[in-house]
């Protein structure tokens, strides 16, 4: 298993955020993680490149693994960590520096200086990406020159860039039309051959289309996780029943 | 009494009075010094040492003595409270320790300058034993302005969206990298409109320099940070009121204000030049 939770509880302050989480998600497969606003979907996934750290108050029980090691053990390096687990957020966030420079950005601030290494891997992200044809000309214009697509196709290629083996996905569509949206879920779908992907979404059609396997949230419970087609068609669990078919939520 | 559109009228026509009359103000004393000052204005007058008293002859000695203060102190303060702005807003995390030093960065800002003069003096002057120098008046100018930096540092990196950090700190860059790589270069130009201010504030303050630094006259430039200087500031309040022949230096007044205020105005096109030119590195 790729990443692991057993047993999670995390509080914000008094507010019990995720109830006794245990979730089991194979490598190089698309999980989507559903819920109503709320729920404590992006909360968990949070967890999984410890961006819930700064959070003051916040209070974390169980373990979290990644790749069979508990990644809140005293002796990880949270900045090692993040380099193997990548991280696209809601709203493209590109920095205000050239292309070239926001997808090298992450091999430079960890420790890589080999120029030649630094241009091929720019390209082949930029390409894993699908965004290498439509930027390889202006590499070293402002990344802000780029439609809101782009930048963010932008931000998973400078995911991409430091070679992690897990993508964190933070409802990565939900500022885009939907023209850019089919863009990155087709990206989605061709990135799970080396990639192991967790995506927050607030669009069912969405976790149907892209995803393998669906985790259902609510009221900060883990209320169903199952194959995707298994829980688009024959959901177990009335609540999931009633969320999927827009009943609730 | 008045109809709601009646009353909207008047009180914008209040305003707009009001407004032109702080911009009548400025022009007023800009003219003022500028139709005063210009007519003493040559060559010599800026490269040449006083004579006969100070009631002929240049300020060279002056202009270079407040450049030498304003490079001095900004040395001292542009670091310090740069250094002193990110601790308090990146790093700091207990956050009534962060409100105490603000508090007490706000009260350092409200003392009077005079006071500051006093300590540097105290301080620099005696205790440290630097004397009467370039060196003391620097750190004196550097302690007032140490406030301004911190305040707008502040400011300028708070500006700056949480979501750069988050992007950066994801990919594996320490607290360190992000603000070395990713938050200061945004917050620079906003940092430098800080700068500025200090530069303007420095090179006009006298209290500060009156006991650390200022000479009434000097025959020869300084030639160590350990020596007196002469300055602008200074020099126009000794020959307006305790020179010689106080009507006979009055155009030599005139000349000093308006080179004080050029300096300050050449100072702010500069580092708005520089401001633009980081605006064009980094685009919003």
């Amino acid at each position: 298993m790729m990443i692991e939770a057993k047993n999670i509880n995390f509080y914000y302050g008094n507010f019990h955020a995720l109830k006794g989480i245990n979730i089991a998600i194979p490598a190089n497969t698309v999980t989507a993680l559903i819920g109503p606003s709320g729920c404590g979907k992006s909360t968990f996934l949070r967890l999984f490149n410890r961006m819930n750290d700064t959070i003051e108050n916040a209070k974390l029980t169980g373990e979290c693994l990644v790749n069979g090691q508990n990644i809140y053990d005293k002796t990880v390096q949270v900045d090692a960590l993040r380099k193997n687990v990548g991280m696209v957020f809601q709203k493209p966030n590109p920095f205000p520096k050239s292309i070239y420079e926001n997808v090298a950005y992450g091999l430079k601030v960890n420790g890589v200086s080999d120029k030649k290494y630094i241009a091929e891997r720019v390209e082949q992200s930029l390409v894993a990406a699908a965004l290498w044809d439509e930027v390889k000309d202006k590499l070293h214009q402002s990344a802000f020159a780029l439609s809101g697509g782009q930048q963010q196709r932008l931000c998973i290629a400078r995911a991409l860039a430091i070679s992690p083996s897990v993508l964190l996905m933070d409802e990565p569509a939900s500022a885009l039309d939907p023209i850019s949206t089919s863009k990155i879920e087709e990206l989605i779908h061709g990135l799970k051959e080396k990639y192991t992907i967790v995506i927050v979404t607030h669009n069912m059609q969405q976790a149907a289309r892209v995803s393998d396997k669906t985790g259902f949230f609510m009221y900060g419970e883990l209320i169903e996780y199952s194959d995707t087609k298994k829980m688009f068609l024959n959901p177990e669990n009335i609540q999931t029943q009633n969320y999927i078919t827009g009943r609730f939520g | 009494m008045f109809s709601k559109n009646i009353q909207q009228k008047i009180a914008f026509h209040i305003f707009r009075l009001l407004s032109f009359s702080i911009l009548g103000v400025l022009v007023w004393i800009l003219g003022f010094i500028i139709y005063n000052g210009i007519q003493v204005i040559n060559w010599e007058f800026i490269t040449a040492f006083p004579k006969e008293g100070m009631t002929e002859g240049g300020i060279f000695p002056a202009i270079i003595g407040t450049i030498y203060l304003v490079i001095g102190s900004m040395m001292f303060a542009v670091p310090l409270g740069i250094m002193s702005a990110i601790y308090i807003s990146e790093y700091a995390s207990n956050q009534k320790w962060v409100k105490f030093i603000r508090i007490m960065t706000n009260n350092l800002a409200s003392i009077p300058s005079i006071v500051f003069g006093l300590f540097g003096m105290a301080l620099f002057v005696h205790t440290f034993g630097f004397g009467d120098s370039i060196l003391a008046g620097s750190l004196t100018l550097g302690i007032l302005i140490i406030p301004l930096v911190i305040r707008t540092t502040e400011e300028a990196l708070k500006a700056v969206p949480e979501s750069y950090r988050l992007g950066s700190i994801a990919l594996g860059a320490t607290k360190f990298q992000t603000i070395k790589n990713v938050v200061f270069p945004i917050a620079f130009p906003n940092i430098m409109t800080g700068i500025i201010l200090s530069v303007g504030r420095v090179s006009g303050e006298t209290a500060p320099i009156l006991f650390t630094v200022a000479a009434y006259f000097l025959p020869k430039l300084p030639q160590s940070i350990f020596d007196q200087a002469m300055a602008l500031p200074y020099h126009l309040y000794v020959i307006a009121t305790s020179g010689t022949d106080i009507e006979a230096s009055k155009p030599i007044a005139y000349g000093t204000a308006f080179v004080l205020i050029s300096i300050v105005l050449i100072i702010n096109l500069l580092a708005g030049w520089i401001r633009r030119y980081f605006e064009k590195q980094n685009p919003k």
